[in-house]
């Protein structure tokens, strides 16, 4: 038992390889699947052992702590450690058939032993307490994502994974400075020993410019508005599993990483008061959900207009943590997870769409749920969802986030908030419209009927949308758990 | 890029042929001096794939493919990061944490020394075979 | 302020702003990588100026007990650092095969222009 933390890494890391040397398609994705599902059993073990308040710390090598470099689990990021292997594994049941349509059979070995790779460097990232680990863990995914999302099916995959590619590794290399100038400040690399150090560094403009190069290279990761570019061709081009695998996942383990920071090592006295970091925070996630929602009506492609939804609901994650208060922090922490199951279970369905039509521009969805309801009926409950509907996981979210910023007396970005919602449903209401009622404008279109898609594509997507549906109605649940979260990242480390 | 021919350029051929062991056997002495002094499974893993990359660069990528051929690669490199995963591993189920050389052995100081063995060998073997998979996967385009 | 004496600093401000202007500036893929390995190799140098102890060697053990070592750490550290920049510059080069293989082309906007054709099939 004393060794999940590590197994929680090692398990993805170690099957990756076997995966490797396997290369049967069939059996390679057999094996990527359980080893999924077992770190995910993992992360529930360790959040079972941390949900009272308690912290984990697992020496790695037994060389203690400050020397050493640490696994450090506590109600926060036992909880996002959840959340990603869980969705990896959903996410892998549904990839079998939706990976078959674009990647070609020789090449599924390297596929699996990528998200293999991919699910260690986002799981070890959430988990670790030494920052220069963040940076390893960081790379790890990244390049595995790089390659994953060169698998689409169409050459504006590869430009798109080469973007990424680009700004992905500037992003890194900032954090990579940043940590270099934390290091020379205090002489640590631990992050509670960093915590510790930082309020009595020597040199307070090398803390300054390492915060500052540390919240630039985070929000590249994490695609906040103004730098959020090499998302949208990347969700758009990328394989549809990986799309919604990476939605689910990639940008809140960053936005994870960004809260820890703000709030557990540099304190939010520093953050927020100091360095004033709600002034910089609070337009970026308002012009994000405005201008994002706005942009996403506009769009003629269904994998486009999530893309630039996905960037928008990233702007209701950073409003919450703009607000550094224990209510905003919790909507932040709740809007995360919900976020991530609701796009994940979106994209899912679209991949179901792209399965059986060929593709996803808009028009050709006309009176789709004659044809696939099932589908179809996934599609409107996320996508209620999503705009924030009573009974909704969505719903909670923003109700807590609204709450939050009306405590501060914000009410203007309240009020922000419910336009862009208002606008989400223009753009989700929009194709609900067409695949429910709309006639078919050309004769082609109805001529084939499609069928629905293989069981193994909706049974993921089903147990995705239960859950988020129990998590609407059961909301409280989850928001005790977000608040021990925020609580935990608020009060710094022990 | 240019494979030479097999009967031009004799001087690079026979130096190539005369240079190849000694660097191979000086990737061996930086692998497994590295406890010692400076070295270890990076730098032995690229110096001793870029004998393989001399080699293919003289007598060209057939010749090399016979001697390393790419499936054997691909079994290195999935061998590499099993080795080091492994060792891992192998700590943890004698009781020790995650990479904890002290229970390898009943010295922990061999213990230790084993460790940093079994890793730095798993390294190597990577870095050397994706170093000569890289060059086999660029050097084989047109 | 020893303006001079810093000019491990300078070297890096000149080496990241030259590897960040060529990211930026050049439409050439191949050349976007060369910035970015210039703008990397940058923070590689400040790494190791912050391990630099002053009048310390190599860290390398040797008997002498009144040697003066530099800071090993950022050394470690940045070795592993230059490894992922050696494995982003190799996906970024097989990347940049595949799209040349696909599109004829390196030129990000000649790329851009072929997109723009194909995006309202």
């Amino acid at each position: 038992m004393d060794q999940l933390p590590a197994l929680q890494v090692m398990l993805p890391l170690v099957m990756a390889p076997l995966v490797v040397i396997v290369r049967h398609p069939k059996w390679s994705w057999a094996l990527a699947t359980i080893t999924s599902f077992l770190a995910c059993w993992v992360s529930w073990l360790l959040l079972q052992q941390v949900m009272d308040g308690s912290v984990i710390r697992y020496a790695i090598g037994g060389w203690e702590a400050p020397t050493g470099i640490e696994f450090y689990i506590d109600r926060a990021n036992a909880g996002v450690a959840l959340l990603v292997s869980g969705l990896s594994s959903l996410v892998l049941v549904y990839a079998y058939h939706s990976i078959q349509r674009t990647v070609d059979k020789s090449k599924h070995y390297l596929f699996y032993a990528g998200w293999l790779l991919c699910l260690t460097g986002l799981i070890g990232m959430v988990i670790t307490g030494d920052a220069f680990n963040v940076f390893v863990f960081l790379e790890i995914s990244s390049l595995s994502t790089y390659m994953l999302i060169a698998f689409g099916s169409d050459r504006r995959a590869l430009v798109a994974s080469y973007r990424y590619l680009v700004l992905g590794s500037v992003g890194a290399s900032f954090i990579l400075i940043g940590i270099g100038f934390l290091y020379a400040a205090t002489g640590t690399l631990n992050m509670v020993d960093l915590a510790v150090r930082i309020p009595d560094s020597e040199s307070p403009r090398a803390v300054l410019v390492a915060f500052s190069f540390l919240t630039v290279g985070l929000m590249i990761k994490a695609a906040v508005f103004p730098l959020h570019g090499w998302l949208l061709n990347a969700y758009h081009h990328a394989p549809i599993a990986v799309t919604a695998f990476l939605a689910g996942t990639a940008t809140k383990v960053s936005l994870y990483i960004l809260m820890r920071m703000f709030f557990s090592i540099f304190g939010d006295d520093y953050s927020f008061g100091l360095m004033l970091l709600n002034w910089v925070l609070l337009p970026a996630a308002i012009a994000s959900f405005l201008i994002m929602s706005l942009v996403a009506i506009y769009q003629t492609d269904l994998r486009r207009m999530l893309a630039y939804s996905s960037v928008a609901q990233i702007g209701y994650i950073l409003a919450g943590i703009s607000l550094a208060t224990q209510q905003g922090l919790t909507a932040a922490v709740v809007h995360m997870f919900n976020h991530g199951m609701v796009k994940a279970t979106l994209f899912m369905s679209v991949g179901c769409i792209l399965y059986r039509v060929g593709n996803t521009h808009i028009p050709s969805l006309d009176r789709l749920m004659s044809r696939m309801p099932f589908t179809v009926v996934a599609f409107i409950i996320a996508g209620l969802g999503l705009v924030g509907v009573p009974l909704t996981v969505g719903f909670v979210s923003k109700f807590t986030l609204i709450s939050a910023l009306l405590e501060q007396g914000w009410w203007p970005a309240a009020v922000m908030i419910l336009v862009s919602s208002v606008m989400a449903t223009a753009y989700i209401g929009r194709v609900i419209y067409l695949m429910l009622f709309r006639e078919a404008r050309g004769s082609t279109v109805t001529s084939h009927g499609y069928r629905e898609v293989p069981i193994l594509m909706l049974v993921p997507m089903y147990v995705l949308l239960a859950l988020g549906l129990y998590f609407g109605i059961f909301g409280s649940q989850t928001l005790s758990l977000a608040e021990g979260a925020a609580s935990t990242l608020l009060g710094g480390y022990q | 890029m240019k494979i030479y021919a097999r009967q031009r350029h004799r001087v690079l051929q026979v130096i190539t042929r005369l240079m190849v062991p000694f660097v191979l056997m000086f990737g061996l002495y930086v692998q497994f001096h590295g406890d010692y002094g400076p070295g270890g499974g990076f730098q032995a893993g690229v110096i001793f794939a870029s004998a393989f990359i001399l080699y293919g660069l003289i007598f060209g990528l057939q010749r090399t493919r016979r001697v390393l051929p790419p499936s054997v690669l691909r079994w290195l490199m999935a061998l590499g990061v099993l080795i080091y995963a492994g060792t891992g591993v192998l700590t943890m189920l004698l009781g020790g944490n995650l990479l904890d050389y002290d229970v390898l052995a009943h010295d922990p100081l061999h213990g230790q020394h084993w460790g940093i063995f079994a890793v730095e060998l798993g390294v190597g073997v990577t870095v050397t075979a994706v170093m000569v998979s890289l060059f086999y996967g660029f050097a084989s385009k047109r | 302020m020893d303006v001079i004496g810093l000019y491990n600093y300078w070297i890096v401000i000149v080496l990241m702003m030259a590897g960040l202007y060529i990211l930026i500036a050049r439409y050439n893929l191949i050349k976007k990588m060369i910035g970015l390995s210039v703008f990397q190799t940058s923070i590689f140098y400040l790494y190791i100026t912050i391990g630099k102890v002053e009048g310390g060697t190599a860290p390398i053990l040797v008997d002498d007990p009144h040697v003066v070592y530099s800071n090993p750490l950022p050394h470690v550290l940045i070795l592993t650092a230059i490894v992922v920049g050696v494995a982003t510059t190799a996906v970024a080069l097989a990347l940049t095969v595949r799209i040349y293989e696909a599109y004829g082309t390196i030129e990000e906007d000649e790329i851009r222009a072929a997109n723009a054709e194909e995006q309202d099939i």
